[in-house]
């Protein structure tokens, strides 16, 4: 049986969102409603009702900036900080004075939010500074809104078609994208005025420890694609060594969450039950002294509420049940953990890139561009610091009426036929093999190695021993790799952005040769953090088909942040009692 | 090379007395985020073709009859 298509769809549109999970469905309802006669079309690669980081909804929002109990200022200058300074404000500042507004109209889709009895927003403290954390009592609800809002607004949605490369126009201006059906391999090529990348954070790259392939932080749907597709593109990617890791439940690999938990009077703890670090937010320094407790025999580091009332836990569970991992409950059933008796063992993650929680991703601007014009980025993977879902919502507004008016400016670019033939070839390659090597056994050798060499601490050495077996998985890929239906060949077109976003991330920290960001970028060789070389940005991207890396200079603060505040995310230790 | 068939035991369970994607309904099969359910085309009934599971569950939330149960994986048990 023939299981392959040879039909080549076409489409035209004013503005293309690839990736229909949180920025994407923002960017896409803000650039249709804002021009409702353009055709907005929204890609997806599996079904939007259900689809990216929240597909189960979200607990709350971590990084609300909510007049009365924050400022953008204020906020701007705790992320700065929480960076270790490396962060264009612009974009940080802007999000900041914008995300109210995006949770009255998130308010106004259905969504609710914590209030007190006043009727105020009933904000709480995780961060070091500031006070930004607002529950979301219905937030398994917020895919539902969403959806709802695409359908009135009459946003073209086509569910189950992976993008797999940009298209570029003569005159370098975006021109639109490939893409082809994950069930029946068809190809579509979109011709689009203006393009947003919403594909979310590389949560397929290092190997969680269950070896398990799927089990990881993020949704593994997140394969990179969006990385490796700017990547090809010719985009700058800024800051890829900046690694996501995250404190994680052992062995499910989900969030405990002490952001849910810690208002609470929940904390994290080593095994004597003593606290050892100053605040629960997750930042690099905050790692650092993780993985500090974990080696020094202190460990396991677990999450710690058998302290709190019986209805304090019910409470706490009736959030963590419920929303964002509702499995959690069910791992922890099964192993007879009860927040009431036992505390929760924590791990450190496997490696990715997300700037939704630490920095690595797609250089953008305040208007959501990135360095190829009219193709811009929002979410986890744009390159705006510790973003998060609210940062994701905020982003992707700011991305869709950007793009919406540029699209009326300008006409499609003219773009070579024999880039989708190229294209065509290099997709369908592993389909054409009667035999070679599965994608899934590609994909976990690339991950096992990502785990041996790059996880921190970051030895050069081990680097450059990543780095000659990239090449190697890299010649099975592209010569050996074989599909043997639609399902397969999603698979393996994923095995290549994850091996691509490999290949950045050992590229963008052997060429920081300082220590930043705690665990995210910890050198052994360099273990100094060196402001006076490297207070500036990483950019990464192609050139003549080779990767390269070259320094930014950080734009002028916007909010001045002195030195004392500086420091304030470097004093995480707790001192213990000799 | 040919390719090995290596067993694993997958966590998503569909009751077959429950489910009625014989009678034409599709709902976990195209709300999956990771695509790893289908349709037997020799029971009618919904099952995990694909053992790459996120065990995020709106395939058990989204299921209109309550047929399926969406179990951790062995390995992270």
């Amino acid at each position: 049986m023939n299981v392959w298509s040879d039909e080549i769809a076409q489409a035209d549109c004013e503005v293309l969102v690839i990736g229909g999970g949180t920025a994407g469905p923002m960017a896409a309802y803000k650039a249709k409603t804002k021009n409702p006669g353009a055709r907005v079309v929204l890609l997806e690669k599996a079904n939007v009702k259900r689809s990216g980081a929240i597909c189960m909804g979200m607990d709350g929002l971590n990084n609300a900036v909510i007049p009365g109990h924050a400022t953008p200022e204020q906020y701007t200058r705790e992320i700065t900080i929480a960076n270790d300074g490396i962060c264009d404000q612009a974009p940080v500042y802007k999000y900041a004075q914008r995300c109210f507004e995006i949770i009255q109209e998130l308010d106004r889709f259905g969504i609710r939010f914590l209030k007190d009895e006043t009727g105020d927003y009933d904000v709480k403290k995780v961060h070091h500074n500031g006070t930004y954390v607002l529950p979301m009592p219905n937030g398994d609800t917020v895919k539902k809104a969403l959806y709802r809002q695409l359908r009135r607004a009459q946003v073209l949605i086509s569910n189950r078609y992976m993008a797999t490369r940009l298209l570029t126009g003569h005159d370098s201006r975006i021109a639109g994208a490939i893409a082809v059906n994950t069930r029946t391999a068809q190809f579509l090529v979109i011709r689009a005025k203006t393009v947003i990348l919403c594909l979310g954070a590389a949560g397929r790259l290092g190997l969680p420890h269950s070896g398990y392939l799927f089990g990881t932080y993020e949704n593994p749907a997140n394969s990179g694609d969006g990385y490796a597709m700017a990547y090809h593109g010719g985009a700058a990617l800024a800051n890829l060594e900046c690694f996501q890791i995250n404190p994680l439940i052992k062995d499910y690999n989900g969030p405990a969450c002490a952001y849910v938990a810690g208002p609470f009077g929940a904390y994290t703890a080593n095994n004597e039950g003593r606290r050892f670090i100053e605040c629960d937010y997750w930042s690099g320094q905050m790692m650092l002294e993780f993985y500090n407790e974990l080696q020094s025999g202190k460990g396991p580091v677990f999450l710690k509420l058998d302290h709190l009332a019986g209805e304090t836990i019910g409470e706490i569970e009736n959030i963590l049940h419920r929303v964002e991992r509702p499995s959690r409950g069910r791992f922890h059933e099964r192993r007879g953990t009860n927040y009431r008796e036992r505390m929760v063992e924590m791990h450190v993650s496997e490696i990715g890139f997300c700037s939704g929680h630490s920095a690595s991703g797609v250089f953008v601007d305040e208007f959501a561009r990135t360095t190829v014009p009219g193709l811009y980025a929002a979410g986890d993977m744009a390159n705006v610091p510790h973003n998060y879902m609210l940062g994701a919502f905020t982003n992707g507004a700011v991305a869709g009426e950007h793009a919406i008016d540029l699209a009326a400016q300008v006409d499609f670019a003219a773009f070579d036929d024999g880039d989708v033939t190229l294209e065509r070839e290099r997709v369908l390659a592993p389909t054409r093999r009667e035999d070679g090597i599965p994608p899934n056994q590609i994909e976990y050798k690339t991950r096992r190695f990502v785990n041996d060499y790059l996880q921190p601490p970051k030895v050069t050495r081990k680097y450059r021993i990543a780095q000659e077996r990239f090449g190697e998985i890299r010649e099975d890929l592209e010569g050996a790799m074989v599909a043997r239906d639609p399902h397969e060949l999603l698979r393996a077109l994923e095995a290549s952005s994850i091996l691509d976003c490999a290949e950045m991330a050992a590229t963008a920290s052997l060429f920081r040769t300082e220590s930043r960001w705690g665990l995210y970028h910890y050198r052994v060789d360099h273990p100094e953090r060196d402001d006076l070389n490297w207070r500036c940005h990483t950019i990464l991207y192609k050139v003549d088909g080779v990767m390269a890396c070259e320094k930014r200079a950080i734009a002028p603060y916007v909010v001045p942040v002195d030195d004392r505040e500086q420091a304030a995310y470097r004093r995480q230790r707790i001192p213990q009692p000799a | 090379m040919p390719l090995a068939h290596s067993p694993t035991t997958v966590p998503v369970l569909v009751d077959e007395a429950k489910c009625i994607a014989d009678k034409g309904c599709t709902v976990c099969v195209d709300i999956c985020p990771l695509d790893v359910l289908r349709i037997s085309e020799l029971t009618g009934k919904a099952y995990m073709k694909y053992d790459e599971c996120w065990y995020c569950m709106p395939c058990e939330t989204d299921c209109p009859t309550g047929a399926v149960t969406v179990n951790i994986p062995y390995l992270l048990r």
